[in-house]
């Protein structure tokens, strides 16, 4: 294969993963929500409605594409972009098997928090260039409320890096195979609750999923920052909103379920599914984020900033500094 | 090949930089202002990246283009009244002028006398975890003094905010 092409090939893959990624979770949002709520969801359009998502996407690429007037131009068209390419970035350190990966990173754990901290930009962007009142509301609560949150966002899976003692996601995973006694697997998730349970919380609001969907607030913001968005411009904001899920929920798996692996299957067994398990795995994630959604109302915004700095981020660093004492006394003289 | 696609990569990001910076001074809105900036600091990430410096390249990224940006702009657009008071006309200052060609002057006389004595740069780059040890070992006290001046500007920027007799 020709040195030019062989590093586009995994972006390509990237995007359609990303977009594959989409369509099914737009399928599935509804069918969840719809089966939480007590209603059908989508049932008219192949069986099940399975395609019923295939044709609101060829719809979406089909609508025009319109441009209020009194946007600010440059800005209302790059927004979308800014929102689009963190999120495309995010997949390259993913680690979906131990041979599966866009690229190898020694900082692959901070590099997917750095690239997904810049979606806000996008977010900021497009709210303060659509000129409209309830995009710039929304578009700055999503900008508090993501700052706000990627403090202990970042000090949850601190523990998890420091007994690992990298940042490399793949060490993280090969830490967590085998099991403990006999029957418990070692993932981080037995062993951190406290860091799993603030990464949970984090991780919804860095979303801005329900119970933290203040930027999109329906029934006070219209769409929140997307209100003046049509056509493909809003569907790459959608889209990198739903792939922002599924890297968020491949991380939890990644830092506190063992990634790839399971426990009491061998290696020659597990190493052809591997991405499979993987994928399966982070589709759980997602369904959980989903059934939160489903379940839970609104938080409102005072009360929302009040849980961010007050409470979990002075939980999280008191955990982070039992854990490290813990660290220091079971394995002394370095964590690595 | 790689060498010459780092050349273009240099090139590309050092024009990005500089030229940010520039769209950043002379653009008339405020908010057009803050995004040159974001630009410039991304630009620079990459060129840390080039420089194998990947932990540098990331924390500039999380720390500049995503949180100290995003507050900047925060800043900006509660500060501001109506939209229309984000453009503002160019003013044109001579004591930044003369700063500014004092500043130049120095950083040319300092360039072209002292430019060759760039440090080697090491074969094999060290990775983080020994940056770590080196930051927390060798350059502990300064890492603190800085940390220290972080949490005076967080404490001052409290106590002004508060309103009332009681400050």
């Amino acid at each position: 294969m020709s040195q030019v092409l062989a590093p586009i090939l995994p972006v390509l893959a990237a995007i359609g993963l990303m977009l594959a990624n989409g369509v099914v979770l737009i399928y599935m949002l509804r069918k969840v929500l719809g089966h939480l709520h007590l209603r059908l969801g989508p049932v008219h359009v192949g069986p099940k409605g399975i395609v019923q998502t295939t044709a609101d996407v060829l719809k979406l690429l089909s609508k025009e594409d319109i441009r209020p007037n009194g946007v600010d131009r440059w800005m209302y068209v790059l927004a979308p972009v800014v929102v689009f390419v963190p999120s495309l970035m995010a997949y390259a350190a993913l680690p979906f098997s131990e041979t599966l990966r866009i690229t190898r990173l020694d900082t692959g754990l901070l590099y997917t928090f750095a690239v997904l901290s810049v979606v806000p930009l996008g977010v900021i962007m497009a709210g303060w260039s659509s000129a409209n009142k309830y995009a710039l509301i929304g578009a700055l609560r999503a900008a508090a409320q993501q700052v706000a949150y990627e403090v202990p966002l970042l000090l949850s899976v601190l523990p998890v890096v420091m007994i690992v003692g990298s940042m490399d996601l793949a060490e993280i995973v090969a830490f967590q195979t085998g099991v403990w006694l006999g029957v418990v697997p070692r993932w981080f998730v037995v062993l951190l609750i406290p860091s799993f349970v603030i990464f949970m919380i984090a991780a919804l609001c860095e979303l801005n999923q329900t119970p933290f969907d203040m930027s999109e607030a329906e029934s006070e913001l219209v769409s929140g920052f997307a209100t003046e968005y049509s056509s493909m411009k809003f569907g790459l904001i959608f889209l990198s909103e739903f792939s922002n899920s599924f890297v968020i929920s491949a991380l939890a798996v990644t830092l506190f379920f063992g990634g790839w692996t399971l426990p009491f299957v061998p290696d020659s067994v597990l190493a052809p599914i591997a991405p499979v398990v993987f994928v399966l795995k982070t589709y759980i994630g997602i369904f959980v984020f989903m059934w939160i959604r489903g379940t839970l109302p609104r938080v409102r915004i005072d009360h929302l900033m009040n849980l961010g700095w007050k409470w979990l981020i002075p939980i999280s660093l008191a955990w982070l500094m039992l854990v490290g004492v813990v660290v220091k006394l079971v394995a002394p003289g370095g964590v690595a | 090949m790689s060498e010459s696609v780092n050349g273009v990569a240099f090139v590309i990001l050092a024009f990005a930089s500089i030229g940010g910076a520039v769209g950043m001074l002379t653009t008339r809105n405020i908010i057009h202002a803050a995004f040159w900036l974001l630009e410039v600091m991304v630009a620079v990430g990459g060129l840390y990246l080039l420089l194998s410096a990947e932990f540098l390249a990331v924390v500039q990224i999380l720390i500049y283009a995503g949180a100290v940006s995003v507050l900047m702009l925060f800043v900006i657009m509660l500060t501001l009244r109506r939209r229309e008071d984000s453009v503002r006309p160019v003013e044109v200052s001579i004591g930044g002028g003369i700063l500014a060609a004092v500043f130049g002057t120095v950083m040319y006389v300092a360039i072209a006398r002292y430019g060759d004595r760039v440090g080697e740069m090491p074969i094999v780059v060290p990775d983080t975890a020994a940056l770590g040890e080196l930051l927390f070992t060798q350059w502990a006290l300064p890492f603190e003094v800085a940390s220290l001046v972080l949490l005076v500007a967080l404490v001052g920027a409290v106590w002004w905010s508060r309103e009332g007799d009681d400050r």
